[in-house]
């Protein structure tokens, strides 16, 4: 899989070079790099990963990649293996990012975070609450009113349990002074059977990332109720901060560094995530994937991956589903 | 007539040399997948991903559209030659399949797969360009409630496999349920018989288990009863379908076909059911004078239906994909992201603003289909010599092709060490004559069903009533009670009468 990987990586930065003739050429900060992706390809981490090849690659800042993907629960599969194979090198990398902070909860696996090196949080995606078309939810308010009444009733589907979106509405319920016990969320496996649930109004609501939703929003099969970024994701959809509830949540990924790498390890993979994010080539690729940057590193980067850490188990004790 | 006129269209851009070239690589990529158990196509179309930057988007989904059928051609073959089922759709395929190829039959075996997925993959393909819309529209009317019950409908068909014993039968189906417990439970995150093996947390994967059952058990009970001196060389047969096997597989194919689309169509349908229940009714509606073939020397009908089911159904999952942007199985979610590098976002409007691009697709899925059978039914009398190597040496290779390619499922060691595990299980379960096919049936059935009652319970607060007060619920456990006494009931009938 490595080798068929850089080879197909060897030519598919060939069109971004030859595409930008003229943009400016970095200077090189590795050679090789190896980079773990705790998720099968295809997906966000994978996404991610791929952008910062192709980026690093144009922009001259990294001669060749090496991938490695292994997938599964929420990236608790991969973590110790790169954990156990990667230590102390100071050349490689991993993606991850919100859903392993819940899984590594959720799953109560020995590995954590704690057990890698954070390097940097790079794009977020906020969530958007979805209700069918057809659904008497009118709006935010709505919505709130009828959880209000009875959170059982109110059936919200999304992705698997303890995740991002079971987390939000874990929130928003807490928001109400209501217990998130009381939440009927239904975790489909996968974006596609739950909006399939969602179109067919078999749940009353939905949460999940805005991105999974965008078209149908746009289609009008759904209705956007509220975001759960800082600020506006989509035209004329409130967030949940304007409309006065104070959450703000997103699926947040970024890079980790291998354990007990030194600190001019650190500071040089560091500088190198600092000086990509910087290249119009990384820009581009942002702005085609429609993601939304959120570059934070170092001592802050840290800082928020502690409170995001204690908040997600917070949350996640509230809800039962960490003890 | 739109799609009439939108098919033209695709047709035009499709029968391009480029395309047709694309179509020709994605078909041949797809076969040789397909053989190998364990590497999907949706892994394979996720490792071609990177060509999205290189290649126009027509030609790069011309190319995943023939991986993906042609994965679905292929993975018949190893199931009906070696036991060992490249993919979960074609699990059922081996069950029948390769009992026909160890007495002689492999030749028609291969070849009413490959004509079924023909067949098969023309009426799928036809129901995307007339019927999509409408019948995914239908499809979102069903929820967890009815899907609890259409699998509550798949575990009758447990019944044909059970063989003579019913509680060695009922082992093997609570062995399979208690294999697929094992991971993170999906509705509360809580990980469930993992013995803190983070490989484990995933669940097994149920190719695995297949191959082990079927491929590694066989090969161990063999290697430990095999007698030295008495050669034997599997009969290799007619290669060609008699009249008589034409007209088994017929009907067949068409039943087959016409169960499998609806099931691809439906978000949380997939493969595996509509394979199982297109065996079960084969093996009800046989002709009495062909029913004893059906786990003995193998009946081509158990081959023909789930095969056509298969890949009708494979066809009717890109229909959620193409009307709505729902990524319904691993390889539409991997496709979406390829539409997505594109700058395409696939949703309900894909249909009016890329018309160009889906109809192309459309047309060269047909075109894929007839490649896919003229590329196969030449290689039926090849792949069938492939029997006539020794037993041991057959058996030798069986083992390391069976190896290989369950690495290859997740490049993990655990895999090895379950596939020999279980592998030695069911060569117990071979030498004491228990069923090793309900296994993999409560295996596929089990979890699915179990997701489908809880999301069910949890929409409706825990009322029970749920299954029996939504109406295409309950017209389904009507089915489901009618295929199960029915059959018991005609025969006491048949038997009051003769007396």
């Amino acid at each position: 899989m490595t080798t068929r990987r850089s080879l197909i990586a060897a030519t598919a930065g060939l069109p971004m070079a030859t595409l930008l003739p003229g943009a400016a050429r970095a200077q090189q900060r590795f050679n090789s790099l190896y980079v773990f992706v705790p998720a099968g390809p295809g997906g966000g981490w994978d996404g991610l990963g791929r952008a910062i090849e192709q980026a690093s690659r144009s922009a001259g800042l990294v001669n060749s990649f090496q991938f490695d993907n292994v997938g599964g629960a929420g990236g608790t599969v991969g973590l110790p293996r790169f954990v156990g194979q990667r230590r102390g090198r100071g050349d490689a990398i991993m993606v991850a990012g919100a859903v392993m902070v819940g899984a590594v909860l959720t799953n109560r696996t020995p590995v954590g975070l704690k057990d890698v090196t954070p390097i940097a949080r790079m794009t977020t995606e906020p969530g958007v609450i979805v209700v069918p078309a057809s659904s008497d939810l009118r709006d935010l308010a709505g919505f709130m009113a009828a959880l209000r009444a009875n959170p059982g009733a109110v059936s919200v589907g999304g992705g698997s349990a303890g995740g991002i979106d079971h987390i939000t509405l874990g929130l928003l319920l807490k928001s109400l002074g209501k217990n998130a016990r009381e939440a009927s969320y239904v975790a489909f496996a996968g974006g596609g059977p739950a909006q399939a649930a969602i179109l067919g109004a078999q749940v009353r609501a939905g949460i999940s990332g805005v991105s999974e939703f965008a078209e149908q929003i746009k289609a009008g099969r759904m209705r956007a109720l509220a975001t759960t970024g800082e600020t506006r994701s989509l035209d004329g959809v409130p967030t949940l901060k304007e409309s006065g509830i104070d959450i703000v949540i997103g699926n947040w990924r970024g890079v980790f560094g291998a354990p007990g790498i030194n600190a001019t390890q650190r500071q040089a993979l560091s500088d190198y995530i600092g000086a990509l994010v910087a290249t119009p080539q990384w820009k581009e690729i942002v702005a085609r994937q429609g993601w939304d940057e959120a570059y934070l590193s170092g001592a802050d980067f840290e800082r928020f991956l502690a409170r995001d850490q204690a908040d997600t188990e917070q949350v996640l004790r509230d809800i039962g589903l960490v003890t | 007539m739109e799609t009439l006129s939108g098919l033209a269209m695709g047709f035009g851009h499709a029968l391009t040399l480029t395309n047709l070239g694309w179509a020709l690589l994605g078909c041949f990529l797809g076969t040789a997948i397909g053989v190998l158990p364990g590497i999907g196509p949706a892994l394979t179309i996720a490792l071609l991903l990177p060509i999205t930057f290189s290649v126009p988007a027509t030609g790069a989904f011309i190319l995943f559209c023939g991986v993906f059928y042609g994965a679905m051609y292929g993975g018949s073959t190893t199931s009906i030659l070696l036991n060992t089922p490249g993919e979960s759709g074609s699990i059922i395929t081996s069950l029948e399949g390769a009992k026909m190829a160890k007495n002689g039959r492999a030749g028609p075996a291969l070849a009413t797969a490959a004509i079924g997925s023909f067949v098969a993959g023309t009426v799928g393909t036809i129901g995307i360009a007339f019927l999509g819309p409408v019948v995914v529209e239908l499809a979102l009317k069903l929820g967890p409630a009815e899907y609890f019950c259409l699998m509550v409908l798949c575990f009758v068909t447990v019944s044909a496999v059970l063989g003579g014993s019913a509680l060695r039968g009922l082992t093997s189906l609570f062995f399979g349920l208690l294999l697929g417990l094992v991971g993170i439970d999906l509705q509360t995150g809580q990980p469930r018989l993992t013995f803190g093996i983070p490989e484990l947390l995933d669940g097994v994967n149920v190719v695995l288990v297949a191959v082990a059952l079927f491929a590694v058990g066989e090969t161990l009970y063999l290697a430990w009863r095999y007698v030295e001196g008495k050669q034997e060389v599997l009969p290799v047969g007619s290669i060609m379908m008699s009249k008589t096997d034409w007209k088994r597989s017929f009907w067949p194919w068409v039943r087959g076909a016409g169960i499998g689309f609806p099931f691809g169509v439906m978000p949380a349908g997939g493969t595996e059911m509509p394979t199982m229940l297109s065996y079960y009714m084969e093996r009800k509606l046989t002709k009495p004078e062909h029913q004893k073939e059906f786990g003995t020397t193998g009946a081509i009908e158990g081959v023909a239906g789930p095969e056509a089911a298969n890949n009708a159904a494979a066809a009717g999952i890109l229909v959620p994909m193409l009307t709505l942007g729902l990524p319904t199985s691993a390889t539409a979610a991997i496709m979406l992201s390829a539409f997505q590098s594109y700058g395409i976002q696939p949703g309900p409007l894909l249909f009016t603003s890329q018309a160009e691009l889906v109809w192309t697709l459309i047309a060269s899925l047909f075109i894929a289909n007839v490649m896919l059978v003229v590329l196969n039914l030449p290689l039926v009398g090849l792949w069938a010599r492939i029997l006539t190597i020794p037993q041991p040496q057959l058996y030798a290779g069986i083992l390391v092709f069976a190896t290989i390619g369950t690495y290859g499922i997740s490049n993990s060691v655990v895999d090895l060490f379950l596939l020999y595990g279980i592998g030695i299980i069911a060569m117990f379960m071979r030498r004491f004559d228990f069923p090793v096919a309900p296994v993999v049936i409560g295996m596929i059935l089990g979890p699915m069903a179990e997701q489908a009652l809880r999301q069910a319970m949890t929409i409706s607060q825990g009322d029970w009533s749920v299954f029996v007060t939504r109406p295409i619920s309950l017209a389904i456990l009507l089915v489901a009670v009618a295929a199960l006494v029915g059959p018991r009931l005609y025969g006491a009938w048949v038997r009051r009468m003769a007396a």
